[in-house]
């Protein structure tokens, strides 16, 4: 007997999106296995958020699909939904309840066991324990983001999407934020991150994309060099800027 | 159908919890229910109509445009922080996020009603606690509908520029039905008419209810997702 087929974590197949007059994405295809770490590079307006917006399943595409372990993800069902985790520009907090409060309802809404204790663990592991009764809308950029963070990984996913988790963060953020990313990835859980930053990107990422006006003209599994990745760069971004 | 009700209770918890946190629209519910009923009470000419007849009309414009109030947050403060999209994101289904919704905003315009009614009651000196059972069903029922209708509203209003002015533009044509029917039934039971009168109406707001709340499950998923 044949064994079964073996399908990518994440494959995405010929995305196209539009917003009216402005192309967004035009025919994105890549495929991401277990523990790879996928960045995309880009400068602004290149259609990464789209992509991203599209991978998390909050926007649907005009043509093409996104593949979750082998099964459609466009209107995904609510099996898909749990396996995908995402890190936006925003928080998707409320600011009106407390950090503990935030992780136990969204933990509940993902059906995670014991949601108290999951929360608590939670702000325990981006180092925001002693913060769990303080309101999210009196708490500062650096932490808000790792209570994002704390919220995104609260149910496990195993994919796992960050647009510009580094945006505002301080030094010390940025530093609990890339120990987070490299847990992530010796976890094995796939990632996908966008950002403006070479450096962040290429020092976590397995693979990496130079997105420039809605098509990816460049994703390869990262080659050792990053001086000459940031030429490429340079060079793709502005013969098409 | 365990796991959206599930997911309907837990968002509408937290809905609650934020609203009687800042009691924002909640107080100033109140407060424009107590001007409202002033106001007509003082604007009224007691020897042209008398209070019993003027009654059922000022108790359903209170109750609609102070429950507008409420209904109006029902989406805003999902936009903070964009938490709506994380909603959709998460397991939980369009019809247990509208089903959450609608719940929180029940128990919201519920207890405002319940509230308005004593105050509804002193300054028109209506005597409701004889008719109380049959007052509040016909408030129950027609609750359902306006919130019903209300909430996939508030979800459509939420995206345009003039949130808090469209969603009375957009509500009120629709509430015409389940208004006038609770209008109709609460002037009969203020005059002591018999049920048998009133059977016809009631059929029209359980009808109204049942269809509207299929039809805006149905359509809610599409006046959220881009």
């Amino acid at each position: 007997m044949a064994p079964p087929a073996r399908h990518p974590v994440l494959a995405v197949r010929d995305l196209a999106r539009s917003f009216g007059p402005v192309r967004a994405l035009r025919g994105v295809d890549f495929t991401l296995d277990a523990g790879e770490v996928l960045a995309i590079f880009g400068p602004n307006g290149a259609g990464k958020t789209t992509l991203l917006r599209i991978l998390a399943g909050l926007l649907r595409p005009e043509r093409g699909e996104v593949l979750l372990g082998g099964q459609s993800a466009v209107r995904s069902a609510a099996s898909q939904r749990r396996r995908v985790g995402l890190i936006s520009h925003a928080t998707f907090l409320y600011d009106g309840l407390t950090a503990s409060e935030n992780l136990e309802f969204y933990g509940r809404l993902y059906g995670v066991r014991d949601p108290r204790a999951r929360a608590l663990a939670a702000l325990e592991a981006v180092a925001l324990a002693e913060r769990a009764a303080t309101f999210a809308g009196t708490m500062s950029r650096g932490m808000l983001q790792r209570l994002a963070i704390a919220r995104a990984l609260l149910h496990e996913p195993d994919i796992v999407l960050l647009d510009e988790p580094f945006t505002g963060l301080d030094q010390a953020a940025a530093a609990a934020l890339r120990r987070q990313l490299v847990r992530l990835r010796e976890e094995r859980r796939t990632v996908v991150l966008v950002t403006h930053n070479l450096d962040e990107g290429l020092e976590l990422a397995t693979h990496t994309a130079i997105q420039v006006a809605g098509r990816f003209v460049e994703c390869a599994p990262k080659d050792g060099n990053a001086a000459d990745y940031r030429r490429r760069y340079a060079e793709a971004t502005a013969a098409h800027g | 159908m365990g796991e959206v009700l599930r997911h309907a209770l837990a968002i509408a918890g937290k809905d609650l919890r934020l609203e009687f946190r800042s009691r924002t629209a909640f107080l100033s519910a109140l407060v424009f229910t107590a001007l409202v009923l002033a106001i007509f009470q003082f604007a009224r000419d007691p020897t042209a109509v008398s209070a019993v007849d003027l009654a059922p009309g000022i108790l359903w414009i209170t109750f609609c445009f102070a429950g507008l109030l409420g209904l109006n947050r029902a989406f805003a403060l999902e936009r903070e922080n964009r938490a709506l999209d994380g909603l959709l994101l998460s397991p939980a289904s369009r019809t247990a996020l509208y089903l959450g919704k609608v719940l929180a905003n029940l128990v919201f315009v519920g207890l405002v009603e319940a509230i308005a009614l004593p105050l509804f009651a002193i300054f028109f000196n209506v005597p409701v606690l004889g008719v109380l059972g049959p007052l509040v069903a016909v408030i129950a029922l027609a609750t359902i509908g306006f919130v019903a209708v209300g909430t996939l509203m508030s979800s459509i209003s939420v995206s345009t520029r003039f949130a808090e002015l469209m969603l009375p533009v957009l509500m009120l044509p629709f509430l015409m039905p389940p208004i006038t029917a609770a209008v109709q039934m609460t002037a009969r039971i203020f005059a002591g008419r018999p049920f048998s009168e009133t059977i016809g109406w009631l059929k029209l707001l359980v009808a109204y209810d049942v269809a509207f709340l299929v039809v805006c499950i149905l359509v809610f998923e599409h006046t959220i997702e881009e």
